[in-house]
């Protein structure tokens, strides 16, 4: 159960039972959709961004405990945060999620997103871990593309 | 008559894959339904046909091609008499259910489905069994029909039976759904489109692994299935089609093997079911084929539909005393398949969960979303039993569940 443990920290579970930002924002000028064709999970992030700061940001969506956690995360940690800086994170948490298991991980700047550090062990879930944040990315590239995983 | 007992244990000595372990602990493989695992007597003949007899096949005259053909060809004997139809012709091999469908569509649908038209479907296909239909509708301006399914995921017959209109080309629906286990009244479903002079293609992807099937007793027009759910490699599928319909239909692909005579000006075609197969097949997959359908006949159908029905209501007994699980799919007719949630674990999770103790068991949408939406849910947990399926595999699957509970509750 030690990998398990690694993989379902206590924040993690904490956030799937009680998601943070749950909703859709009536402010929001940017937004995307996500969805990972293989499983089915769906979300939907907006974003209110105002001279180039992230004012506000939702979720929405079905989803397992590792991708609703990861939203919800997510949603705190890029609030606040320059468009710069959110796309920055995105960057620090793909690395996370998806180095070589056997290198050393680099947590440095990712805050309580280093939860998600035990994901690597577990190919099969990365794209849980990502998907918000692919989403994310859509909706502040405002590309109008559906974020997807695969 | 009583069919003969499976001797499970003797059985599962056959599959050498039961035999590994699975994260450090003992396989307990429930997820047949995606692909079923092979004896050793499938990996042993095409190993023995790659090792002696191969060569390609319909070409050569000399020893070698003729055996590999001789095997070839005795596989089409064996599917036919596996399927009870009337004449080997009758028997097309394909790459899986997938192309069998899709060779009815573009081929049979084409020439037969026009503006205005409608195909009939269920609410409980695979997206195999909707997205060919989808392509030619658009393709002809026809409509694609649904017939809806009650809440335990039985086909509400009087539903389908009105849908059953005068523009109505085709019908496609399951044997034996995928993501519920409905076991569809097939004989009675095309009885009734026969009656209104619609023809009618059966998937039986899932069927075939569970029980006997005889394509002459149900009157279907044709029956697909996929060598790799019926213990036998992937890669290889059969398409049952009534010789009538065979023979008038235009070819699917073009290519060698497929034609009489090639110039430039014209070229003749094969006689069915040669038609239908361009190109060089995966012989050593047929040939495997021909083993796997060897290996449940010597088992016996009987004795492998009584197991499994038996096995299918212990682990549903085993399963509804699972604290918060919600089984989805429960219609009075069922094959092995459970699919369930969980009221604290999302399917991913419960998969996660199980793959530590050694268990596979299906997650996600089970190329079904329709039925998802059908009970507003987007994924489930799906096990799916087999002839080697076991009781302590399901004694296992529940004490897995337990963990889940531990960890989310």
């Amino acid at each position: 159960m030690s990998d398990l443990r690694e993989l379902y920290q206590t924040v993690i579970l904490d956030h799937k039972k009680q998601p943070r930002n749950f909703g859709r924002l009536e402010s929001a000028n940017r937004e995307a959709d996500g969805n990972n064709p293989l499983c089915g999970d769906v979300i939907h992030v907006d974003l209110e961004i105002e001279a180039d700061e992230v004012r506000d940001v939702r979720f929405e969506g079905s989803g397992c405990a590792i991708s609703t956690a990861s939203a919800s995360l997510m949603t705190q940690a890029v609030k606040g945060k320059t468009v710069a800086e959110a796309l920055r994170l995105f960057e620090s948490f793909q690395r996370l999620a998806t180095s070589d298991p056997s290198q050393e991980q680099d947590t440095d700047g990712l805050g309580k997103l280093a939860v998600f550090s035990g994901v690597r062990e577990f190919p099969m879930r990365v794209k849980c871990a990502t998907l918000p944040w692919h989403t994310l990315r859509n909706a502040i590239e405002g590309s109008g593309n559906v974020a997807k995983t695969e | 008559m009583s069919a003969a007992r499976l001797d499970i244990e003797r059985v599962r000595k056959d599959f050498p894959i039961l035999q590994t372990l699975a994260r450090g602990k003992p396989l307990v493989f429930l997820d047949s339904a995606a692909s079923a695992q092979k004896p050793q007597a499938v990996i042993d003949a095409m190993v023995d046909l790659y090792s002696r007899s191969y060569a390609n096949i319909h070409r050569g005259v000399y020893e070698l091609s003729e055996r590999s053909t001789a095997a070839f060809e005795a596989t089409r004997e064996k599917v036919r008499s596996f399927l009870g139809a009337a004449e080997t012709r009758e028997i097309v091999f394909v790459r899986g259910t997938t192309e069998a469908i899709n060779l009815v569509a573009s081929s049979f649908g084409r020439a037969r489905v026009g503006e205005g038209d409608e195909v009939l479907i269920t609410h409980m296909e695979h997206h195999s069994n909707i997205v060919p239909w989808q392509m030619l509708c658009d393709e002809k301006g026809a409509t694609l029909k649904v017939a809806p399914i009650d809440d335990d995921g039985s086909l509400i017959v009087e539903e389908f039976e009105k849908l059953l209109g005068p523009h109505t080309k085709l019908v496609a629906l399951p044997h034996v759904s995928n993501a519920l286990g409905t076991v569809n009244p097939v004989k009675d479903l095309v009885r009734r489109a026969h009656a209104k002079g619609v023809p009618v293609l059966v998937d039986g992807a899932q069927a075939v692994p569970h029980q006997r099937v005889d394509v002459r007793d149900l009157d279907c027009d044709f029956y697909a299935f996929s060598s790799h759910k019926l213990f036998g490699p992937s890669g290889v599928g059969v398409l049952y089609g009534k010789a009538e319909h065979l023979e008038a239909m235009p070819p699917y692909q073009g290519g060698g093997e497929m034609i009489l005579s090639v110039s430039f000006e014209k070229t003749i075609y094969n006689e069915i079911p040669h038609k239908f197969e361009a190109g060089t097949p995966d012989i050593a997959g047929v040939v495997g084929l021909g083993a796997a359908i060897d290996y449940v006949e010597a088992l016996g159908l009987d004795a492998i539909a009584a197991h499994d029905h038996e096995l299918l209501e212990y682990a549903t007994g085993a399963l509804s005393e699972v604290p918060g699980l919600t089984l989805v799919g429960t219609a009075p007719e069922k094959a092995a398949v459970l699919s369930f949630v969980l009221d604290c674990a999302h399917p991913h999770d419960i998969g996660t969960i199980l793959d530590q103790e050694g268990i596979a068991v299906r997650t996600g949408h089970h190329c079904a979303q329709p039925v998802m939406q059908r009970y507003g849910i987007s994924a489930t947990a799906r096990a799916s039993l087999a002839l080697y399926s076991r009781r302590e595999d399901v004694d296992a699957l529940v004490a897995g569940l337990a963990k889940v509970r531990e960890v989310f509750a």
